[in-house]
């Protein structure tokens, strides 16, 4: 490894390469190519991938909503076309029996009423809400708290609006934490006051009060109107959504077979749709990318094939003069590796520039298509030792070549 | 200095081979000035590539410098080449993208000598030939004679023991191939050994000895003028 270090070595690499400066900048823009689409590719999906990830925001996404609709088959006595609510005795029933699946269950009761504060009122959704949906939806909080334990077992009257409900409902500057609201006319203390959520939201601006509060107050007793379920992480979503519906037609006399008795939508399963297509964007950039670099560093081999021909006389001297085989693949190797090595510094320092200019120009605002673009440094020098490995094999077929150079017909050539 | 004893080389042609050396014996001593002639196809450049290494025979012996040359392989024909042998050729063969004093310098670099020492050296022999002031020029801004000037101090600086010309003159005039073969005939006279093939008569009346080939066999080898009035 000596003549690595030998400035000789490098005279020679650069003579060579300074004498042949088209071959020299063609065999660059190949693999510059190759390494700069790998690098602004990765880039471009990642950050589509942040930009689908930002939608998702902080929901829990493996979560499958259920509510009851009419049945569209007779069965044990009934009619068709019968119309029944979930239970709070169905939450436990399923939490007991799906023990391991569930990682949380929320039953929810709603309804649309007349929020009045002072002379200020509006209309809005009041849910009726367990501590247990801050995990689901995670609420971000500007002042206050979420409802709590305590406001469930008290059926306390209080009440967590959003930043919107704030602005309709008091005059600015006014504290809301403490104050009261009247929602169909019965007064609720403002615990806390959240803003817009990242990505899905499924209640908009909502005024949520304890669900024991909203039971009394609503008088709906064992009723739910809907609930959702958040799977742990493995369980296969789609499984737990069916079994779980399975078991609610028992409880609740519906036919196994009943298409139209429960409704339910699967964030999950739909999630897993776009995550799949990005995983297949992923894996198309890779491929792409590293077929580019891949024809790249078969262009230098292939360049470097044809300046052996080409330098069939000059190694054919050297040869005479006592270069030994050694020698001549040290140096032809070395050339491609030397112009690998240059080009893909290169190639990543434009890919990164060009992900700069994307990011500056898509990446910005809360609407952007491309979130972030970047790629991962370990990616990049993956991607480069790999093209240096390359680079070095690829250079062996010419070095080889070049020993096999006759000194003799080289010589002979005028 | 070379001893050859009945020597034989053919070369493969599809299924039928070239005989082109018949027996070759040869033996020339250490300070002699040599020509070798022959017309086209005579034989003698299959000679000298078997003398410069380039090449290998098929039977007979070849000693280098009292050395048997047998199984060489190419890293061991390159040490020797680098060691004993000198070359200079018809078309002069200079790397083009380099000055006059890197391709001097070049068989040094092969040696392992240092930059800085093989430069000087090379500067030393350029002198010699006297282009000192012509260094740094690349080939293509230097005359035919001036080109094999260069060769022929590139063909020195390592101090061989046998210099190899193969018709050094071919591509020059009369007054430059005078030049170069007054170049040749210092440095013999200095006692380096320098084998030249040629089939110009003028010019190997000017060498000592002068060995006919025809048809791959020796017909001729006699001493000439020159050699006697020395």
């Amino acid at each position: 490894m000596r003549f690595l270090f030998d400035s000789d070595t490098w005279q020679e690499i650069y003579g060579s390469i300074r004498k042949n400066r088209v071959r020299t900048a063609i065999t660059i823009i190949g693999v510059l190519w190759g390494i700069f689409l790998l690098v602004v590719l990765l880039g471009a999906a990642r950050g589509v991938d942040n930009g689908f990830k930002k939608i998702f925001g902080d929901f829990a996404t493996n979560s499958v909503f259920v509510w009851t609709q009419a049945t569209d088959t007779p069965f044990k006595g009934f009619q068709e076309g019968r119309r029944f609510r979930l239970k709070m005795n169905d939450i436990e029933a399923l939490k007991s029996e799906y023990q391991e699946e569930i990682k949380f269950l929320a039953p929810r009761n709603q309804t649309n009423n007349l929020i009045v504060h002072d002379f200020k009122s509006g209309n809005f959704q009041v849910s009726g809400d367990y501590p247990i949906l801050d995990q689901i939806q995670k609420k971000k909080l500007i002042v206050g708290r979420f409802i709590n334990e305590n406001d469930i077992l008290s059926t306390a009257k209080v009440t967590v609006i959003s930043e919107n409900m704030y602005k309709q409902l008091f005059d600015k500057g006014e504290k809301p934490i403490g104050e009261y609201i009247k929602i169909n006319s019965i007064n609720y203390k403002v615990v806390g006051v959240y803003g817009p959520s990242n990505g899905i939201d499924l209640d908009g601006d909502t005024a949520f009060i304890p669900f024991t509060t909203f039971k009394r107050v609503y008088n709906t007793a064992n009723n739910i109107d809907w609930m959702v379920i958040t799977a742990n992480p493995g369980i296969d979503i789609e499984q737990m959504e069916s079994d779980v519906i399975l078991t609610l037609k028992n409880l609740h006399n519906v036919h196994p077979e009943d298409k139209r008795a429960f409704g339910s939508f699967n964030l999950g399963v739909q999630i897993a749709k776009v995550t799949g297509f990005l995983t297949g964007l992923q894996f198309m950039t890779w491929f792409v990318g590293i077929a580019t670099l891949i024809a790249g560093v078969f262009a230098i081999g292939n360049i470097l094939l044809i300046t052996v021909k080409e330098r069939t006389q000059e190694i054919g001297i050297r040869r005479a003069l006592g270069a030994t085989p050694k020698s001549i693949r040290q140096q032809i190797i070395l050339e491609s590796v030397f112009l690998t090595t240059v080009a893909g510094m290169l190639g990543i320092i434009f890919g990164s520039f060009i992900l700069f200019i994307i990011d500056a120009t898509f990446g910005q605002g809360d609407d952007a298509a491309l979130i972030n673009p970047t790629v991962n440094i370990p990616i990049i020098i993956i991607a480069f030792v790999t093209l240096i490995v390359l680079g070095t094999l690829i250079g062996l077929i010419p070095a080889h070549m070049a020993t096999l150079v006759r000194p003799i017909e080289a010589l002979r050539e005028e | 200095m070379i001893k050859i004893e009945k020597l034989h080389k053919s070369y493969p042609i599809g299924k039928d081979s070239l005989h082109v050396l018949k027996g070759i014996d040869l033996h020339i001593k250490e300070g002699e000035f040599v020509s070798i002639m022959g017309s086209s196809g005579s034989g003698k450049s299959t000679l000298l590539n078997i003398v410069g290494l380039l090449d290998i025979h098929d039977e007979g012996h070849y000693y280098l410098n009292g050395q048997l040359i047998k199984d060489m392989n190419e890293k061991k024909a390159a040490l020797l080449r680098n060691k004993f042998l000198g070359f200079v050729f018809q078309s002069f063969n200079l790397i083009s993208y380099k000055t006059a004093l890197e391709n001097v310098a070049l068989p040094l670099y092969y040696k392992g000598m240092g930059r800085k020492e093989r430069l000087q050296v090379a500067l030393d022999y350029l002198e010699k030939v006297g282009l000192k002031d012509w260094a740094n020029h690349l080939p293509n801004e230097l005359s035919g004679g001036q080109k094999q000037r260069v060769a022929i101090a590139r063909a020195l600086v390592t101090k061989p023991k046998v210099v190899l010309a193969d018709e050094p003159t071919g591509a020059l005039d009369s007054t430059t191939t005078d030049s170069v073969m007054d170049l040749l005939k210092d440095i013999n006279n200095e006692g380096m050994t320098v084998f030249v093939i040629t089939h110009e008569e003028e010019v190997a009346e000017q060498t000592k000895r002068i060995v006919r080939l025809k048809d791959g066999v020796i017909i001729s080898d006699e001493f000439t003028k020159a050699s006697k009035a020395v």
